[in-house]
C-alpha cells in the first residue's frame, strides 16, 4: 500500500487532469456546486448530468473493487443533525459563493481568478477554525 | 461528443476523489485539525490538482476556442463581493463541521447512502433555498 501523501497526489494529479482537460475540450469549468445545481434545473443540463453520472460510475466501481469503509471513514460517526446542518451550510454557502473546493480550489486557482483566491482563503480558514471549535474549544 | 467527454471527466474526478482519501471525512478533518494529530496529506491533493490543471488552463487561454464547443464558458462574476464572503464563510462553517464538501457527497452517495443521502438532500434543499433568495432580491 502506498504512501497516503503519494495516494493524495495521485488523486490531486487526476482531479486535475479532469479540471483542466475538460476545460481545454469542452470550454466548461468542472466546478461541482455549479455542476449539481445546473444539473438539477437550468439550460445545458446534458453534460453536467454525464458528469455526474461518470463521478457515480467511478463510486460504483469503488464499490465493487476497493475498500469503502477506508473510502468513507469517519462518515459513519456523523450524527443526524450534524449531516443536515453540514448539508444546509454547504448548499447555502456554495451557491452564494459560486463555488467550492473544485470550482474555486482547483479551477479557480489554476485560472489565476483573484475571485476564487479570496474565496479559498476564506473557507478554508474558517473551516479550520470551525474543527478548533468543536474538537478543541469544548463545542465537542 | 461534449456528453461523452463530461462522462470521462467526471470519471477520472471520481477517482481523483476516491483514491486521494477526499471522500473520508476523518481524512479532510484531521487535514483541518491543525491544533491536534494533523494529517497534511490532503495537502498533496490540491496541490496535485492545481499544479496538474493549470498547464492546460494555460495552453486552453492559448486556443481560440475549446475543442468541442464554439466559446470557452467563463464565470460571469469577477468582483469580490458580500455575497462571495458570507457564501465562504457558510460554506467554511458547513466543510469544517462534517468534513464534507460538494464532490465527496457525490460519491459518498453510493459509497454510504444513509449518511451521505441526508448530507445531500440537505445539501441540495439549501442550494434550492440560496436560489430563491437570489431570485426574490433580483
Amino acid at each position: 500500500m502506498p504512501e497516503t501523501w503519494l495516494l493524495a497526489l495521485m488523486g490531486g494529479v487526476l482531479i486535475g487532469l479532469a479540471s483542466g482537460g475538460f476545460y481545454l475540450l469542452a470550454g466548461e469549468i468542472a466546478g461541482i456546486t455549479g455542476v449539481v445545481r445546473r444539473a438539477l434545473s437550468g439550460p445545458e443540463r446534458g453534460w453536467r448530468v454525464a458528469f455526474l453520472s461518470g463521478m457515480i460510475v467511478a463510486a460504483l466501481i469503488w464499490l465493487a473493487t476497493a475498500d469503502v469503509a477506508a473510502a468513507t471513514a469517519g462518515l459513519e460517526k456523523l450524527s443526524l443533525p450534524v449531516l443536515i446542518t453540514a448539508g444546509l451550510l454547504v448548499g447555502i454557502g456554495t451557491d452564494l459563493g459560486n463555488g467550492c473546493t473544485s470550482g474555486h480550489g482547483v479551477c479557480g486557482l489554476s485560472r489565476f481568478s483573484l475571485r476564487s483566491l479570496v474565496a479559498v482563503a476564506v473557507f478554508m480558514a474558517v473551516a479550520v477554525l470551525t474543527v478548533w471549535l468543536v474538537r478543541h474549544g469544548g463545542l465537542a | 461528443m461534449k456528453i461523452a467527454i463530461a462522462f470521462l471527466a467526471g470519471l477520472t474526478f471520481g477517482f481523483g476523489l476516491l483514491v486521494s482519501g477526499m471522500s473520508s471525512p476523518d481524512k479532510v478533518l484531521s487535514f483541518l485539525d491543525l491544533a491536534g494529530a494533523w494529517d497534511p496529506s490532503l495537502a498533496f491533493v490540491m496541490g496535485g490538482a492545481v499544479l496538474t490543471a493549470t498547464p492546460l488552463f494555460l495552453l486552453a487561454k492559448r486556443r481560440a476556442q475549446p475543442l468541442v464547443g464554439a466559446v470557452y464558458d467563463d464565470p460571469e462574476r469577477l468582483t469580490i463581493d458580500r455575497k462571495l464572503l458570507i457564501g465562504a464563510v457558510l460554506f467554511g462553517l458547513g466543510w469544517g463541521l462534517a468534513g464534507i464538501c460538494p464532490g465527496p457527497a457525490v460519491v459518498d452517495l453510493i459509497l454510504a447512502p444513509g449518511k451521505a443521502a441526508a448530507f445531500m438532500i440537505a445539501m441540495v434543499a439549501g442550494i434550492t433555498f440560496s436560489a430563491r433568495l437570489r431570485k426574490a432580491e433580483a
